[in-house]
């Protein structure tokens, strides 16, 4: 036996690869470990996509509306006030007031104002454009973030990916019941508004169209247990649900499940305003566009606090307060791509895989070692050494481990030999030229070094682009493959090296090439 | 234990018209069968939906074609089976951009009444993101053979370069030509199988080519097929060997990995055989193809040596303080 420094390295090698991939072999408490993929464990991938030009729809609808309360309130008497994407017109009636008018609207952000005559045209700038839209993006990510923490499912991932685009990851999900539950949460658009309704026309509502209801700035909205009760209200609303503080399941004096809802100061002004002025009249209180309860106002309700009824289960009432708690979707989102796996789809994929990843090590084991029989041993220890320092980089690195990527590491099994069978052959090339087995082993590495590190860098390089261009599970097959490769080149090429070079003491003076090396001589 | 002997060098070159014709034939072949048959494309590439559904027992397939024929949303739904008998897939081409309630959902509700079964998997890609994938897929299959082209110029010669890369092209072009053949679905795993098969076929064929390099360095004779038949029997036991241990444990993934691997594992599989026989007989044959000349190589090296010697030469002389 002899020590040198190849050994050496090898074993550190080996004992970190040993160390660090005991917690994902074991799944230990402590410790990085590699996590599993959706694909293997079950769960939930989406990718949506935001609708980002609905929310400067809405910022241009907001605007329209201000644009209407501030000339309601100054008595100004304006026309024609229209709105597409991204600008509103309209048409100021006393040529006087343009001035009025107009240091109103310098205070308004993000808009380029156009007069043409007595008609003023709002336009949103590009970079407002630009602004708004990726805002609606980052509030999208942020409001499903919320909800899915509070939701009760561990580690969900929620990212932006590209520009416009969301990915949102779950593990763990166990039914497509509970699946479609939690998208049902995301997608929600949860905008409250209470309204008023306009009593002086809602019993003509049935003979109105949407125009006419324009005309008097009301809208004609659904109710949600049917969509043939309808409501007029004004299309302003009173307040939103910008302004709730808080919002839980709560039962009602028939022990049906409604959600209590409570305003912050200045919604809880606003409203107890309003209501004191309104007694008699009714209150629609408006969830994503539907009519959910529109109650008589009996009295000045103070506090701030009210009331969601509708004809929910438990569990439909404290998703919707989640949802009214973490905030509205300022533009709505679909479904771009979805991949979703039910866990026993995952434990079969696991369990199949394993079984390969097992069957194949075992016979490329068998084989080495009939084939080569002392070289192939060692060529055996350095292609377990490599499984163990494949899975301690990627439990340090805290990789996820997809189906591809088994096949990636089932893949590693066969290919990593490789290294040790290009410099086996070269060894007895050399002792059938009639070297000695001390200077065929070195001439051997020597030989086969520049064959090998080709041959690695290529593949390297097809799973490096594999890797950048790839996606989702298939980057996971790039980064075992990478791993792989890598480590076989510290295994195959220095540790086996090192290993020949402890026992050269015994093998060098040998003759008996059929043990070593498997061949006659 | 041995397969191949070192003591008598085989005559590959001599068989190389007739691999020639083989390859040929069966590019041409693969070429045709993919203009005809046509690729097989996933929903990963052309977007749609899969509902994977598994049955307690056997999944009554016919019942549940009547069941879903109810519903619109599933015109033009194929259902197959998939892997076992109480398995089964439906595809879609269409997909749904609903995120509250999509395809799966209603595939549960519909196929109510039709045994015991759970919904164990539904990928819904839409029409933007598999046109965005194949992009990428193709963009990824460009780069790699450049970059590869590239790096085996570098190390090599051009004429290596190019014949690496026909062979490589040759691997590919079979392989897909089976593809199309069994009428598999070319998803993102096939795409992967495709470029892992190009950095394997290459890996076989730079192993071959760094033994001609060798013969043709250390050989005083010009010979190149001389050398070329050398250099294969020498790499014959390691081209095999390599190319049996791959073959094994994708063998085991396309035998015990399950269905949802067997495409991957089917690309490989017939890329393993094609590359190694490619290595053997394409690749080397091309490099005479192309004109390689041993004399002209060796010239260069000796030339390269020299400019090698000059350029120690003068540093010596300005480390010594001579310039």
């Amino acid at each position: 036996m002899k020590l040198n420094y190849r050994i050496v390295i090898f074993v550190l090698a080996i004992v970190f690869g040993i160390v660090f991939s005991v917690p994902s072999l074991l799944q230990t408490q402590n410790g990085k470990k590699i996590t599993l993929g959706l694909d293997l464990q079950g769960g939930l991938h989406m990718l949506l996509g935001v609708k980002t030009a609905e929310a400067t729809k809405s910022r241009i609808k907001s605007m329209a509306a201000s644009i209407k309360h501030f000339a309601d309130r100054n008595d100004i008497l304006i026309d024609g006030l229209s709105f597409n994407d991204t600008s509103v017109t309209f048409e100021v009636l006393d040529n006087d007031e343009i001035k009025n008018f107009d240091t109103f609207l310098a205070k308004l952000e993000g808009v380029k104002i156009a007069h043409k005559g007595s008609v003023i045209t709002l336009n949103l700038t590009p970079k407002e454009i630009a602004k708004t839209k990726k805002q609606a993006v980052s509030q999208a990510i942020e409001t499903i973030r919320n909800r899915l923490d509070q939701f009760g499912l561990s580690e969900p991932v929620v990212a932006r990916q590209g520009k416009d685009k969301i990915l949102v990851e779950l593990a763990g999900i166990k039914s497509q019941a509970d699946e479609q539950r939690a998208r049902e949460l995301i997608s929600r658009a949860a905008k409250l508004d209470l309204m008023a309704v306009d009593e002086d026309r809602n019993a003509r509502v049935y003979n109105m169209s949407d125009a006419d209801a324009a005309a008097y700035g009301d809208v004609i909205l659904e109710d949600v247990k049917s969509p043939k009760i309808k409501y007029l209200v004004h299309e302003i609303p009173i307040l939103d649900g910008g302004m709730l503080t808080g919002a839980h399941v709560g039962f009602d004096k028939n022990n049906r499940p409604v959600i209590d809802f409570k305003l912050n100061a200045e919604g809880a002004d606003i409203f107890g305003d309003f209501t004191g002025k309104n007694v008699g009249k009714r209150l629609a209180v408006v969830l994503d566009g539907k009519v959910y309860s529109a109650p008589n106002i009996n009295e000045r309700i103070g506090g701030g606090s009210g009331q969601i009824s509708g004809n929910y289960t438990v569990l439909q009432a404290k998703d919707l307060a989640i949802a009214l708690r973490s905030g509205a979707l300022l533009a709505p989102i679909y479904m771009m791509e979805k991949r979703s796996v039910g866990p026993s789809l995952g434990a079969d994929s696991i369990k199949a895989s394993m079984v390969a990843l097992i069957g194949g090590f075992v016979l490329v084991i068998v084989f080495m070692m009939v084939y080569y029989r002392m070289a192939g041993v060692i060529a055996n220890i350095a292609l377990i050494a490599n499984l163990f320092i494949l899975l301690a980089v990627m439990s340090l690195f805290g990789a996820t481990l997809t189906l591809p990527g088994m096949a990636g590491i089932v893949l590693t099994v066969g290919m990593a030999v490789d290294a040790n069978v290009i410099i086996t052959e070269r060894i007895r090339e050399l002792i059938y030229e009639g070297k000695s087995m001390h200077k065929a082993v070195e001439d051997g590495y020597a030989n086969a070094m520049t064959a090998i590190l080709d041959a690695n860098i290529t593949t390297l390089i097809a799973s490096v682009v594999l890797y950048v261009y790839g996606t989702g599970a298939i980057k996971g097959f790039a980064v075992t493959m990478s791993i792989g490769i890598l480590a076989s080149m510290l295994t195959a090429i220095l540790g086996t090296h090192g290993i020949y070079q402890m026992i050269e003491p015994k093998m060098g003076k040998s003759k008996n090439y059929r043990f070593w090396l498997g061949i006659k001589g | 234990m041995e397969f191949f002997k070192y003591s008598r060098t085989f005559d590959f070159m001599s068989k190389s018209k007739l691999a020639m014709l083989i390859s040929t034939i069966l590019v041409l072949a693969s070429y045709a069968i993919l203009a005809t048959k046509g690729l097989n494309y996933g929903i990963d590439f052309a977007g749609g939906t899969i509902v994977q559904v598994k049955y307690d027992t056997k999944a009554p397939i016919k019942i549940m074609r009547a069941k879903l024929q109810t519903n619109s949303l599933f015109d033009g739904a194929s259902i197959s089976e998939f892997g076992s008998p109480d398995e089964v897939i439906i595809r879609m081409k269409t997909s749904s951009g609903s995120v509250t309630k999509d395809i799966g959902d209603v595939t549960r509700t519909t196929l109510k009444g039709t045994g015991n079964y759970k919904v164990r998997r539904v990928d819904i890609v839409g029409p933007k993101v598999g046109s965005e994938l194949k992009e990428k897929g193709l963009m990824a299959l460009f780069l790699s053979v450049a970059a590869i082209l590239i790096y085996v110029a570098f190390r090599f010669e051009w004429r290596f370069a190019v014949a690496s890369i026909a062979a490589l092209i040759h691997d590919v072009s079979i392989a897909m030509g089976a593809v199309s053949l069994f009428q598999i679905d070319v998803n993102l795993d096939v795409l992967a199988a495709i470029l892992t098969l190009l950095g394997y076929s290459l890996n076989d064929t730079i192993i071959v080519f760094d033994r001609i390099r060798e013969g043709i360095t250390k050989s005083k004779n010009a010979n190149l097929a001389g050398i070329i038949n050398e250099s294969i029997t020498r790499t014959l036991a390691r081209t095999t060997l390599t190319s049996l241990t791959t073959f094994f444990v994708v063998f085991t993934l396309f035998m015990f990995g399950g269905e949802i691997i067997h495409a991957f594992a089917f690309t490989l599989l017939v890329g393993i055989v094609v590359g190694t026989y490619s290595s053997i007989f394409v690749a080397s044959p091309i490099l005479i193809l192309f004109g390689f000349d041993v004399k002209n190589y060796h010239s260069k090296l000796a030339e390269k040596a020299k400019r090698e010697a000059e350029k120690n030469r003068m540093r010596e002389q300005f480390e010594s303080g001579v310039m």
